[in-house]
């Protein structure tokens, strides 16, 4: 076998096109994986218009909101264009120099200080967005209403505030300043509820006494009461909140994932072209019936490509790791998991490949076939449950648990991260589809051989 | 010696071999021939052990018989004496450096040893099938249709190889469509059409049984004798 197995890696080191794409791939990918990791999502070019004239103050319950610094704000979640005009917005999004324009009207000030008023107007941006990109359109959408939703909150939140303050000083009273310039003193509900109890025990009056208990009983109950409107007012700033629980075990982190991705769709790619190849060369080149009448097994060709597919998996998953390392932080205390997570990945989808490359007669049908068959099964394997029916999701879990990936994926995923899925199920799981696909190889080499 | 009992071969409804018996001395020169279809590289597969017949035996087993395939069975990326060595070394040979500069020799093929098999002409790369086929010294060498696609000269230099060979004793038997090469180097003629042996004897002994008719062209009086032998058979 050993013979073979150095006679496959002559024939790769023969084929530098083959072989070089055979590394250059996981090398590319690492490289494109880790800058997306690194770099992050770009932020989208958004056209900012602000026609609220210079030097006019938004307040909000009494607090001035800074224009500026809500420029800022948005301006850290998109990159902002500075516009002069709608027409020019509109222009811009029209040709596709930015994907949305928003614009702060020149009342919009006048809007926002209407809410501390009696006759309130909701507050009213304009948003010009280009849909032709329904994903792009979609982005700039969910950044926008984001925004939209946090200054919501941020006004709601000061304008409870400052009503609070207002019902503080009817509690406990206090100086109040109008219009900036002048003030006075407001008695509060506590001191008048004081006042009025002490005037009832000094007096001898019972006339007096009765006209006031039901003051006094007003007084205590208002106090009460509108103890009870400040926690109100707070939630009604902040309605919901999130109570997040687990419920199996925490998910491996973002980059983790997106890398275990990476090494399994390389791993898979490289490993059931590699042996889908190599075992239908051998008919190509009609080498198969001299080395199985008499010098090897049908059996032993396999374990041979089988072999071949690990070791060259394990090669080339372990450069594209190297690779991503210079990108992303790799637990590399976690290395002796990664190696039994490759070499059951590797045999999993080499046994695969020995099973295409035994029906195929022809390197390009082997190639044809091993392309056709992996690249549905893996995106079928990334399918999360949820966002098919439950019919459906039953079905594609009986496909990925009859392929390797699936199980490749989760090794890969627990062997990377400690808090990724346990190891021990995915490995036997690889190593029963080994045996199965070995069967099948067999069977098939037997049919068309 | 090698000998062949009542081999019969089925390819779902079609019958490729019919009971086919025969035997082959030791360094004798055996020619298969017969039409197309007729069962010829059916017959010689079995004896190499490539293919498993329905019914009847073989007295060899095929790690004993050295096997070249019409199409050549080489490693394409690799060179002339990388296929030599591995093939080699599969066979157990001994001294596997040894046999692989005899055989390189053997077959005239040493200035071209570090070529890529690839590069090589189609007569050369027959010349390494060959060679392969007889790195494990063999006793019985099969060739089916051997000099397909050889200029003359390749064909001439690749009989006197092979009747050397036979010379030392090796039993060759070989398939072909060339009648004229099988009478001229098949000491006996195995003719078989419909998976039946229909002849199986000397060049003179098929005359014997298919008389030329007068005035057919002396050059061509074995092709002609072939073929009226087929007629009167109903092929």
């Amino acid at each position: 076998m050993r013979w073979l197995l150095l006679k496959d890696l002559q024939v790769m080191r023969r084929s530098p096109l083959v072989t070089g794409l055979l590394v250059l791939y996981p090398i590319a990918l690492a490289v494109l994986i880790g800058l997306a990791l690194s770099a992050g999502p770009s932020d989208p070019r958004v056209a900012f218009l602000n026609e609220i004239p210079d030097g006019e103050d938004v307040t909000v319950g009494g607090s001035e909101v800074d224009p500026v610094s809500a420029r800022g704000e948005l301006c850290g979640r998109v990159e902002c264009v500075d516009v002069d005009s709608e027409e020019e917005a509109r222009k811009m999004v029209e040709d596709g120099e930015v994907l949305a324009a928003l614009i702060l009207p020149e009342d919009f000030a006048d809007q926002v200080q209407s809410l501390n008023g009696l006759n309130p107007v909701s507050p009213t941006v304009q948003v010009i967005v280009n849909e032709e990109d329904p994903v792009k359109a979609q982005l700039v959408e969910d950044r926008i209403s984001t925004l939209i939703t946090e200054a919501n909150l941020i006004v709601s939140r000061q304008i409870s505030e400052s009503s609070a303050g207002y019902l503080d000083l009817l509690l406990e009273g206090g100086e109040f300043s109008f219009l900036g310039t002048q003030s006075f003193d407001v008695l509060g509900l506590e001191r008048t509820e004081e006042i009025l109890t002490a005037v009832s025990e000094q007096t001898d009056d019972p006339r007096l006494k009765r006209d006031l208990e039901p003051v006094i009983e007003f007084a205590g109950l208002a106090r009460e009461n509108l103890d009870f409107a400040i926690p109100i007012l707070g939630a009604i700033a902040e309605p919901i909140q999130v109570d997040k629980e687990l419920v199996s075990g925490a998910a491996p982190g973002l980059d983790n994932f997106a890398i275990s991705v990476a090494a399994t769709i390389t791993l898979m790619f490289v490993t059931v072209l590699l042996v889908a190849g190599s075992l239908a060369l051998e008919r190509e080149e009609n080498t198969y019936p001299r080395l199985v009448r008499s010098l090897v097994s049908r059996g032993e060709l396999l374990a041979e490509k089988v072999l071949l597919g690990v070791a060259v998996a394990l090669a080339v998953t372990l450069l594209m790791l190297a690779g991503l390392a210079i990108f992303v932080s790799l637990d590399w205390s976690r290395f002796p998991f990664w190696i039994p997570a490759v070499i059951a990945g590797g045999a999993g989808f080499a046994a695969f490949g020995a099973a295409i490359g035994a029906a195929a007669r022809e390197v390009r049908a082997a190639s044809l076939l091993a392309f056709m068959l992996s690249l549905p099964i893996a995106f079928l394997s990334l399918v999360p449950s949820g966002t098919v029916g439950a019919a459906l999701f039953d079905v594609i879990q009986v496909v990925r648990a009859a392929f390797p990936f699936d199980p490749a994926l989760d090794a890969l995923s627990g062997a990377l991260d400690e808090s990724g899925p346990d190891m021990v199920l995915p490995l036997v799981h690889l190593v029963v589809l080994t045996a199965a696909y070995g069967v099948i190889a067999r069977v098939a080499l037997r049919r068309f051989g | 010696m090698v000998e062949t009992r009542e081999l019969r071969k089925r390819f779902g409804d079609r019958e490729a071999l019919r009971g086919v018996s025969f035997g082959a001395g030791r360094g004798e020169l055996v020619a298969v021939i017969g039409p197309n279809g007729a069962g010829k590289t059916t017959l010689l597969s079995i004896i190499a052990g490539i293919q498993q017949p329905d019914g009847g035996s073989v007295s060899r087993a095929p790690a004993e018989i050295g096997w070249v395939p019409q199409q050549a069975a080489l490693y394409r990326r690799l060179t002339v004496e990388e296929n030599l060595r591995l093939f080699a070394n599969l066979e157990a040979v001994e001294e596997v450096e040894a046999t692989v500069d005899e055989l390189l020799a053997r077959v005239d093929l040493t200035d071209r040893r570090a070529d890529q098999v690839s590069t090589l002409s189609g007569g050369n790369q027959q010349r390494v099938n060959i060679a392969i086929g007889l790195l494990s010294r063999p006793a019985i060498l099969l060739l089916d249709e051997p000099t397909t696609g050889l200029d003359p000269r390749n064909r001439e230099q690749l009989w006197e190889f092979l009747t050397s060979l036979a010379a030392e004793g090796t039993t060759v038997i070989f398939s072909t469509h060339n009648i004229a090469e099988a009478e001229r180097y098949g000491e006996r003629l195995l003719v078989i059409a419909d998976g039946d042996v229909l002849f199986f004897g000397t060049v003179a002994e098929l005359h014997q049984a298919e008389p030329v008719p007068a005035g057919a062209a002396t050059d061509r009086a074995f092709e002609r004798a072939f073929i009226d032998f087929l007629a009167a058979r109903g092929h």
